[in-house]
């Protein structure tokens, strides 16, 4: 074991702590590492408790940030506690705000960020998995510019193991910041129903293949009345007929759902990274040759406006 | 208002991509203007517009042997281009591509750095914010929306949940997503006008950079085929597609059988 100590960054939820940070703590235990968490908030007493479940030993609380975009004042005061306390590697989710914790993170410390990470291993050091190509191959990488490695880990890399019965030792941390930061103003909640995407035992997506926003419609009504949520390719969110929440993919959200039903989504690989995980992949495209039919278990070839009403109507036939 | 956007020259997306024996990505074919920089061109141009003063210059760097994409931004409207090409940056990280950017734009005094969040070969989506941070500026970064009002740049930025209003001191950073603005078509006028266009080739030496601390800092050590899912069955919809998705989901137990 060259790797001692590892230190995870966790993202607070305003009660606990995301998913994706159990995961990495789930990971830095496994590699049989001391663990430590970082994390900031209002509920340092729940994050506690959480993190000692997923085998933290410490967790590093930066307490309440305010209104600052966490980058600015989360990245300076941590890069603060690694000059001082040295850990091996630091952990950091792949989310908007990790992202953007790690670059500053990299800046201050003058090391490299591993980012798009999906896998460990533990070798003389520690070895980073990135797929590439929409995931056919995967590198190899490490960094060389010494402790700490900055990795970037995307979501659902792990499985979660938060049975830890320790208690973590919660050290309080002052906040520091090295630039003029922003601000925010306001938070703006969409409203939802059903499963998050990110959980949800069946996902059904759209994509340009819908031919128009309310066609999305068709897309909304099939996951309903299979229990799932709707997602969707970036192509459709950014053409503005969904929210960002909906997107699945590379710069939106990793799924594994038992079942991913694929609407006229032609499989860029912006897309596929974020559901191959799925146990298994139907596929509806007009196009015979899309690239998803060939990580799909189920494909039609035939158009979404055709085959999807005609499934909607099969299925509240037989409720 | 004068905006500075990062652009980047890449393979085109829609050809097939491979690494070549040093690991890197083989750019040897054809490079185009990432089209995740249009977004942030869009928006820069709509801010000068809007202020009525200023100008929207770019940086970039890379391979400058071939300016095709450079131009076709300056088409949009950019006025002058900085391309670093210097052998040395061949493979260069993130951060050192960072650094590299940061001494370019250190020469100019841009209220604004205009970023894509991510490029569409490498999409490690670390540069803007290490950018930032060796500027000291702040940053915005998944912006949806970006105005200016007053010294302040006001930006939605895209949250898991929904969208913040996030507002902070110019000058700044923001990086755009594909959504933010519809990018506009270059014009004739503006093609021709692009060809005359100042671009300036820059290497290390002349940035006084030191080029010993621009080495690349991460080892590939190697390439592994990663296990691929088999495609399964495939049938063109007769008008019976929806029935044979039911039997599929049937037979992976979604769905229970018929007549159970």
């Amino acid at each position: 074991m060259s790797v001692s100590t590892i230190w995870v960054l966790v993202e607070p939820t305003g009660t606990g702590i995301t998913t994706t940070s159990k995961e990495l703590l789930s990971e830095a235990r496994r590699l049989g590492a001391t663990v430590s968490a970082v994390s900031w908030g209002t509920h340092g007493d729940d994050v506690a408790l959480a993190v000692a479940t997923c085998g933290a030993e410490r967790l590093f609380d930066l307490g309440d940030i305010g209104d600052v975009v966490p980058a600015d004042v989360v990245a300076p005061s941590v890069a603060a506690l690694v000059r001082g306390e040295a850990p091996d590697a630091l952990l950091i989710p792949a989310s908007n705000d990790g992202r953007d914790i790690a670059g500053r993170l990299s800046a201050l410390l003058d090391v490299p960020v591993l980012t798009n990470v999906t896998g460990l291993r533990d070798g003389d050091d520690l070895v980073t998995e990135h797929p590439i190509f929409g995931g056919s191959q995967t590198v190899l990488a490490r960094s060389r510019a010494g402790a700490p490695s900055l990795i970037v880990v995307r979501a659902k890399s792990f499985v979660v193991r938060d049975d830890a019965t320790a208690v973590a030792t919660r050290v309080a941390v002052t906040l520091e910041t090295t630039t003029r930061v922003a601000t925010i103003r306001d938070r703006h909640i969409e409203e939802r129903s059903g499963p998050a995407l990110e959980d949800a035992a069946v996902v059904v997506s759209g994509g340009r293949g819908l031919g128009d926003a309310a066609s999305y419609g068709l897309v909304e009504e099939l996951a309903r009345l299979l229990g799932g949520a709707p997602g969707a390719s970036r192509a459709i969110v950014d053409a503005g007929w969904v929210p960002y929440s909906h997107q699945v993919g590379q710069t939106g959200k990793t799924v594994k759902p038992d079942l991913y039903i694929a609407c006229g989504i032609s499989g860029a690989t912006q897309h596929m990274v974020g559901m191959k995980g799925a146990t298994n992949i139907v596929a509806i495209n007009k196009d015979p040759d899309a690239a998803i039919f060939a990580i799909s278990d189920f494909g039609v070839v035939g158009d979404v406006r055709t085959v999807l009403p005609a499934l909607i109507a099969a299925l509240r036939a037989r409720s | 208002m004068n905006v500075v956007v990062c652009v980047k020259q890449i393979p085109d997306p829609t050809s097939p991509q491979s690494l070549d024996a040093e690991y890197h990505l083989n750019r040897s074919g054809k490079l185009i203007l990432d089209e995740a920089d249009t977004y942030g061109v869009e928006v820069a141009l709509r801010l000068v517009e809007a202020a009525g003063v200023g100008e929207v210059s770019l940086v970039s760097m890379g391979d400058a042997s071939d300016v095709t994409g450079i131009r076709s931004a300056l088409a949009l409207g950019a006025v002058r281009a900085s391309i670093v090409s210097d052998v040395s940056l061949r493979g260069a990280d993130a951060l050192t591509t960072a650094k590299v950017l940061a001494a370019v734009i250190a020469r100019e005094t841009p209220d604004l750095i205009v970023c894509a969040c991510e490029s569409s070969d490498g999409y490690t989506g670390t540069l803007p914010v290490q950018l930032a941070q060796l500027l000291g500026l702040p940053a915005v970064t998944f912006a949806t929306s970006v105005h200016v009002q007053g010294d302040q740049v006001v930006v939605h930025r895209q949250t898991e949940a929904g969208y913040d209003e996030v507002v902070a001191d110019l000058p700044a950073l923001v990086t755009v997503t594909a959504g933010v603005v519809e990018p506009r078509y270059a014009t004739f006028k503006g093609i021709m006008a692009a060809k005359s266009r100042p671009i300036t080739i820059v290497s290390v030496s002349d940035l006084g950079l030191d080029a010993s601390r621009l080495d690349s800092r991460q080892d590939v050590l190697s390439i592994e085929t990663s296990a691929t899912r088999g495609a399964g069955e495939k049938y063109v919809d007769d008008g019976d597609g929806a029935a044979r998705i039911v039997a599929f989901l049937e037979q992976i137990k979604v769905l229970a059988g018929s007549g159970s």
